[in-house]
């Protein structure tokens, strides 16, 4: 038997690290299906749930395995799942049921090419999109982009702080090269380790609605059996959870959701950047790519070419203020993703003809070498 | 002269009622819907069954049975379509002291949730999965079902269904639920007393309900509504622990009726304390709070 | 109840065990309860509830033996029986004509 946070030094692959975030978070519950490459995850939490006192069910597949962790989340417990781009769309309309009905839990989603079965074995970006509108309906989302073992570790963690405090779920979209690789890693002592959970309810039970929002746009969150009598519901409903097929309630509870994350996103939005301050060329990256971004900036720099790395790490919502502001200054972007050009889309759409913007990219398969960011300073600067 | 009680001025209140989100009366369910009586009588056993109404939930797919969920008065979740099951799974395993009852409709339970319906009589976790049979898809207007039988009729099998319908229960029992019964919602009283009893039961329990759908599935079968009650009625054989193969719904032979099944197993929190966590089994945790 | 002794007249009273409470505008008028009420002590009644519906109405008080099966039988959560108060009057046992209430 371990405790949850195996405070230590490890050499981890980035699902290991990602299962010990988890736990570090308190994640007490995790529904999931075997798809590589997440596999690792549903492995790990497997044994180390029963550590901890948790509960770990592989379900019949990820449409159940997404309904569990909405189910076990309001048990009062908090819930992950973790998987790949087929069980991602298997997932899409139950992610939808939390968003509607305002559950925070985890996804993770280890990006392999697609599209369908695609490279099962090979990495890919290319679910940022889906990521974003995947599930139907008008919504604001989370989701971040861990670069490395140690990264996940952490944004694992900072996945959970979202998710309860803002009632949502939260994504993180890592992919099969960081799920993969093996690194250092350096789990803190718990004590360190700052944890967020729900806002839960005071007052009167008879009186208290699920979807009132309290000061910062969220409401506060019993669990079934605690005496409140909660109705919840995916139809469109009201404050108190009760499903009213009106314009005007369609439009408040919209209103509810996406504003909770739109009014709060400069505690949600985080980036990084690399040599950004004096840089002439902006590379806009996330993930995996980071890796690549920053030994290109690095090699541009030696060449004479003042580029810089801005790095997402959280890819939604947007950080659209950050790059209109680089837009600003900068001669041209550039943006480096596995996949054809989807979170370029977006800084395209900041960007607004300000100045010349590039794509680095390509479907799937294997990480962006540097040589072909290098390269394409060069050329097109 | 005797005393004779004056008419009360207030509103009396249903026997019910205090079970009910009365504020969401009248309920969507057409005239002559079965549902209802169903539902009237889950709440009946609900209430008659001593468990503790603070740690019960019930959780609903969606359909027109999936409403129910939105009336109760107790912690009720209206989920997706075909997903109450695993929904009510993370539920239970979150917090294995809540009594769980799933009340959904058979296109939610046995079309598109069949597969969580199968693996959750497998894994013998412990809920009551209570399905309003009514012959068809009612919500979206009266589509043939996995529960249509043979030739009716209906807006996607206009001519007649040339498809099988399930023997629910004998689909139930061989998945492994650990309790089966099938009742209509004519027999009330049988149906409440085999609710009171699965929901009493650990492990996992079943019950069908069959119900008119009297606008969607009666309307293109040249059936009014208390038609399908008086077949109910000629037609019921009751016949307990009947052999689960016998039991397809044949209208013209007969219906049978009963409790078919009620063995014990462990559920799989028992399994899975006694693998996984044999220290919770000593200090007897409830929830999975730390 | 015990009687000391059989009224002599026993065949002839009708014994009402049951007071039937209708709610009449949660009504959605499928007569399943007046189909299925054993003693026949339910009609249809030839008015309109707000909904539009024909409520039922309680024709024969004296016949409701508190079975409670219109309660249970009705989908609406709209007719139920309690049981009549004790008749203290020697003889008479349980009899009343008012028996049946009617709430809006
Ligand atoms: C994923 C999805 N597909 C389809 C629907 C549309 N839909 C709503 S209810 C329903 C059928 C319900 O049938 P049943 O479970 O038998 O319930 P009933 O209305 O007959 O009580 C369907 C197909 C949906 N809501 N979600
Ligand atoms: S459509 Fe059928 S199942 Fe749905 S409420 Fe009406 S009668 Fe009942
Ligand atoms: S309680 Fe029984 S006898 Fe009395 S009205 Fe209802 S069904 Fe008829
Ligand atoms: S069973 Fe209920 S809804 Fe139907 S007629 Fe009687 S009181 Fe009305
Ligand atoms: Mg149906």
């Amino acid at each position: 038997m371990k405790p949850a946070v195996l405070t230590g030094e490890y050499f981890m692959t980035g699902d290991v690290a990602c299962a010990e975030g988890a736990l570090a978070a308190g994640c007490r519950f995790f529904g999931g299906y075997p798809i590589t490459p997440a596999t690792e995850i549903a492995e790990r939490m497997a044994l180390r749930l029963s550590h901890v006192d948790g509960c770990f069910i592989q379900m019949e597949d990820e449409i159940g395995a997404m309904a569990a962790v909405l189910g076990a989340s309001w048990g009062g417990v908090k819930s992950m799942t973790a998987t790949s781009g087929p069980g991602f769309s298997l997932m899409m309309e139950n992610i939808g049921l939390g968003i509607c009905t305002e559950t925070p839990c985890v996804v993770v989603n280890v990006q392999r090419g697609g599209p369908s079965t695609g490279l099962p074995t090979h990495g890919a970006q290319s679910d940022m999109m889906q990521a974003r509108w995947g599930s139907h309906g008008h919504y604001e989302i989370i989701a971040l982009a861990p670069s490395s073992p140690q990264e996940i570790f952490y944004l694992t963690i900072t996945a959970f702080n979202l998710s309860e405090k803002y009632r949502l779920p939260v994504l993180i979209m890592t992919d099969e090269i960081v799920g993969h690789m093996s690194e250092k890693v350096i789990i803190p002592e718990a004590k360190l380790i700052e944890i967020v959970s729900r806002p839960r309810p005071k007052g009167r039970k008879d009186r208290f609605k699920p979807f009132a929002p309290g000061p910062n746009g969220v409401a506060p969150m019993p669990a079934a059996g605690e005496g409140y009598n909660l109705h919840i519901t995916g139809l469109t409903h009201d404050e108190k959870g009760y499903p009213v097929m009106a314009v005007e309630t369609q439009t408040e509870m919209v209103a509810r959701i996406t504003e909770k994350i739109q009014r709060n996103l400069d505690d949600i939005i985080r980036t990084d950047d690399f040599l950004l301050d004096d840089a002439e060329i902006a590379v806009i990256s996330y993930g995996v790519s980071v890796r690549t971004s920053m030994a290109a900036v690095a090699e541009a720099r030696k060449l004479g070419i003042k580029a810089g790395l801005l790095r997402l790490v959280t890819i939604w919502p947007f950080p659209e203020h950050q790059i209109c502001k680089l837009a600003d200054r900068v001669k041209g972007f550039v943006t480096v993703e596995i996949n054809l050009g989807q979170i370029h889309r977006e800084v395209e759409r900041c960007v607004g003809g300000k100045v010349p913007i590039f794509l680095v990219g390509h479907p799937g398969g294997t990480i962006i070498h540097p040589d072909s960011v290098v390269n394409l300073l060069k050329e097109a600067f | 002269m005797q005393e004779i009680p004056k008419p009360s001025k207030k509103q009396p209140c249903h026997p019910l009622d205090d079970l009910i989100r009365t504020d969401r009366i009248p309920h969507i369910w057409c005239p002559g819907c079965g549902i209802g009586t169903v539902f009237s009588s889950c709440l009946a056993a609900l209430k008659g069954s001593g468990i503790n109404l603070g740690k019960t939930v019930m959780v609903s797919g969606i359909g027109c049975s999936g409403r129910a969920a939105g009336y109760v008065k107790l912690d009720s979740f209206h989920t997706t379509h075909g997903r109450a099951i695993p929904f009510a799974t993370g539920l239970k395993l979150a917090n294995p002291e809540l009594n769980i009852v799933v009340f959904s409709g058979d296109g939610d339970l046995f079309a598109i949730g069949g597969n969580h319906f199968i693996h959750a009589a497998r894994r013998n976790m412990d809920m009551t999965v209570i399905c309003v049979n009514n012959l068809n898809y009612g919500m979206t207007g009266g589509q043939v079902a996995a529960t249509t039988p043979y030739l009716a009729k209906s807006t996607t099998t206009p001519v007649g269904n040339p498809e099988t319908p399930f023997n629910l229960p004998l689909m139930a029992y061989a998945c492994g639920a650990t309790y089966v019964a099938r009742w209509t919602m004519l027999h009330t009283r049988d149906l409440t007393d085999s609710i009171t009893e699965a929901i009493g039961k650990k492990g996992f329990s079943f019950i069908e309900a069959l119900s008119p759908c009297p606008v969607n599935y009666g309307r293109r079968n040249k059936q009014k509504p208390l038609d399908m009650l008086k077949v109910y009625q000629k037609k019921a054989i009751i016949k307990n622990d009947a052999d689960p193969s016998t039991l397809d719904i044949d209208f013209e032979k007969g219906i049978i009726l009963g409790k078919f099944v009620d063995v014990d197993r462990p559920t799989f929190i028992e399994h899975y304390d006694k693998i996984y966590r044999p220290s919770r089994l000593q200090e007897n945790v409830p929830g999975l709070n730390s | 109840m015990d009687f000391w002794r059989v009224p002599l007249d026993a065949d002839t009273i009708k014994v009402s065990l049951g007071i039937v409470h209708i709610l009449e505008d949660r009504c959605k008028g499928c007569g399943y309860c007046i189909e299925y009420c054993p003693k026949q002590a339910l009609e249809l009644s030839t008015k309109f509830n707000q909904k539009g519906y024909h409520p039922p109405v309680v024709v024969k008080p004296e016949e409701c033996v508190n079975c409670h099966y219109c309660e249970i039988i009705c989908p609406e959560f709209a007719i139920f029986s309690v049981e009549s108060p004790p008749i203290t009057e020697p003889g008479r046992a349980g009899t009343h004509p008012n028996s049946a209430i009617k709430v809006k």
